[in-house]
């Protein structure tokens, strides 16, 4: 269980206010400058060694990713952060834009200083209306106190940073998709080849990272590598934002230490599943996009990146969605199908064309109006999807209905022998 | 696009569909401040934020006459802005009512009871998800996951989320919108933000 001493995000329920004064009271902007003096080497080397992997879904070595940036840009080199935030189940990057606004800012200064960047965007999505106020705000204030902008925190470091509000687009998560937005486009996916760090926005080298990957990077630097690397299980280091909703008698939001155990992390911060432990159906743990576990898996399965791939699932974002057992679990995986579908950028056909199949075919599973073949019919469709997309949009619309008939096939199978009984006497 | 020619819209409290467009002063303001966070000649990258503008300006809609007021200041061709206003979830190209009320239904506020809150909102406002309310104020939607699960289910009016609803706190909140008051946002139970309802379990230890 995480100390207090360890938890990164002090503010993160908003109790104490945002603006910089009291920010630098929680530690914030604390020997910023002495921080990116040390150098671009050591920046991207404290990074690998903390273990750190990316928020934003993907988990992807964050240290790895910066040293992919070129070491000579001959022009601009941007940071571009994923506030965009809009994966089902997940509410985390919220919290910290809206309360901790100057960690993610000066993790934007040090990851910039890291990988050379000339600027920051911060892509927020436009919903956060408030959010993206209170950040602009907090961007105004660290530049009228000297500490982005040229010279920054007196380092001789020059950083622009920029708020850039979206308009309602799931895709702009991805990180092309966002690129492209951020370039007054449609969100459509790009091929990668080649990749942001040689191309990105502008043409121009480009690291995007998610909110609560750049908000902990101060924190990082200021403790040492070391610290948050004793945190976690290896290759799961450090802390996490667990977003809980859905039928826990206290959803909320928690930071806690990742790899622990899912009954834990429920039974001590959201006050148990609803009607207790054996009213459990089933979870999704990291997001919309990732598979259900089912409850015997629940039981025992800890909360990290591969513990959860063990179980065909993933952390994802962290976002816990919990079903107990009055939940319709065919119709909650059907109103997310209805996401992907509504949510597909359109460009490529399998995703364009399937996600409207998945979702028909869903609904008709919910109501048991399908013969027993077209549940292997169905997942036959999820896996003309998944990997033949140009983004993981369509792997994510694939997943939650893989998972549903790998744990729930008997529930499928009992609906449309219940419908046919139904039809049947009513014949 | 907007309005086909000769089609009827209840215009009623919604704005007009207009021939001209222009930002107001202020508004033209701020859209330079806007245009200064790009690099010169990458002016398109400020295509949404200024359609956020013209938006509120114009009462909740973007006229065609809008989207080419927007494409001529960015210098785009008419068809890249167009393309980009139809893509947005967050862009109305037909009339509807200046009030903007979207129900979130996806799974999480689903599981939480957004059917109640649509409920409510069908009920108080007097039209379906998709339409504007019969005196043409208010426009209903539903809209696809908000982003703040742990406060399900939520309601969005205009700039604010109203959570942790049920059917009666949904009503509440609606009609003293339709009252033309608006509630304090955020969570309608009384707890503070995303902290767990019966008190938290983190950050006891922690001082100023």
């Amino acid at each position: 269980m995480l100390h207090d001493r360890d938890r990164i995000f002090t503010n993160l329920y908003g109790e104490r206010p945002w603006n910089l004064e009291a920010a630098r009271r929680r530690g914030d902007w604390d020997g910023t400058k002495e921080i990116i003096l040390k150098g671009r080497d050591w920046l991207v080397k404290e990074m690998k060694e903390s273990g750190l992997r990316g928020r934003g879904g993907a988990g992807f070595p964050t240290g790895l990713k910066w040293s992919f940036m070129p070491k000579q840009a001959d022009g601009p080199v941007y940071l571009v952060v994923n506030a965009d935030e809009s994966e089902p189940g997940t509410c985390k990057d919220r919290e910290i834009i809206r309360n901790e606004p100057h960690k993610l800012i000066e993790g934007c200064l040090l990851a910039g200083a890291a990988m050379g960047c000339t600027a920051g965007y911060i892509y927020i999505r436009g919903e956060f209306v408030r959010e993206a106020q209170i950040l602009q705000a907090a961007i105004e204030e660290a530049y009228a106190a000297g500490l982005i902008g040229k010279n920054a925190c007196g380092s001789g470091y020059d950083f622009e940073l920029y708020l850039h509000r979206g308009a309602g687009a799931y895709i702009c998560g991805e990180e092309t998709g966002l690129l492209e937005s951020l370039e007054g486009k449609k969100g459509q996916p790009r091929l990668k080849p080649p990749f942001p760090a040689a191309v990105g926005l502008y043409g121009r080298p480009t690291t995007v990272n998610n909110v609560e990957t750049i908000a902990v990077v101060p924190t990082i630097y200021r403790r040492g590598a070391a610290w948050f690397a004793g945190l976690g299980r290896p290759n799961n280091t450090g802390t996490k934002i667990f977003c809980i909703s859905g039928h826990v008698n206290h959803p909320c939001t928690v930071e806690e230490e990742m790899g622990i155990p899912l009954k834990t992390l429920l039974e001590k911060h959201a006050g148990g599943v609803r009607g207790g432990w054996d009213n459990l159906l089933a979870v999704i743990p990291g997001g919309s996009s990732v598979p259900l576990i089912p409850k015997e898996i629940c039981d025992s399965v800890r909360m990290d990146f591969d513990s959860l791939r063990e179980v065909q699932s993933g952390l994802g974002t962290a976002g816990v969605i919990v079903m107990d057992r009055s939940t319709d679990i065919v119709k909650a995986i059907a109103r997310l199908s209805k996401f992907y579908m509504h949510e597909s950028c359109g460009q490529c056909t399998p995703c364009r064309e399937g996600t409207g199949w998945l979702w028909r075919m869903m609904e008709r599973m919910a109501k048991g109006e399908a013969e027993p073949a077209e549940i292997d019919q169905l997942l036959d469709v999820t896996k003309e999807i998944e990997g033949h997309t140009i983004c993981a949009l369509g792997d994510a619309a694939a997943w939650p209905v893989q998972g549903l008939i790998r744990h729930f096939r008997g529930e499928l199978e009992r609906r449309i022998r219940e419908r046919k009984l139904v039809v049947k006497r009513a014949a | 696009m907007s309005a086909a020619p000769g089609a009827k819209k209840p215009y009623g409290a919604m704005a007009p569909d207009v021939d001209r467009f222009a930002f107001t002063p202020e508004n033209l303001e701020e859209a330079k401040r806007i245009l200064a966070r790009y690099p010169p000649g990458r002016q398109a990258s400020a295509v949404l934020p200024l359609l956020h503008l013209a938006q509120a300006q114009h009462g909740g809609w973007l006229p065609k006459a809008a989207l080419d007021y927007v494409a001529e200041f960015l210098g785009m061709a008419k068809i890249r802005v167009y393309e980009v206003a139809s893509f947005y979830d967050m862009f109305n190209i037909e009339p509807v009512g200046r009030v903007q009320v979207r129900v979130c239904t996806t799974t999480p506020c689903w599981l939480c009871g957004s059917d109640a809150v649509l409920k409510a909102a069908r009920e108080v406002l007097g039209c379906e998800p998709g339409e504007s309310s019969p005196d043409g104020r208010f426009y209903l939607r539903e809209f696809e996951c908000l982003g703040a699960c742990a406060n399900a289910p939520v309601l969005w009016i205009d700039d604010d989320f109203y959570e942790d609803l049920t059917y009666e706190r949904a009503k509440a909140v609606l009609e003293a919108v339709v009252r033309g008051e608006r509630p304090e946002p955020g969570p309608q139970s009384g707890r503070k933000g995303s902290m767990p309802a019966g008190g938290k379990t983190t950050l006891l230890e922690v001082g100023e």
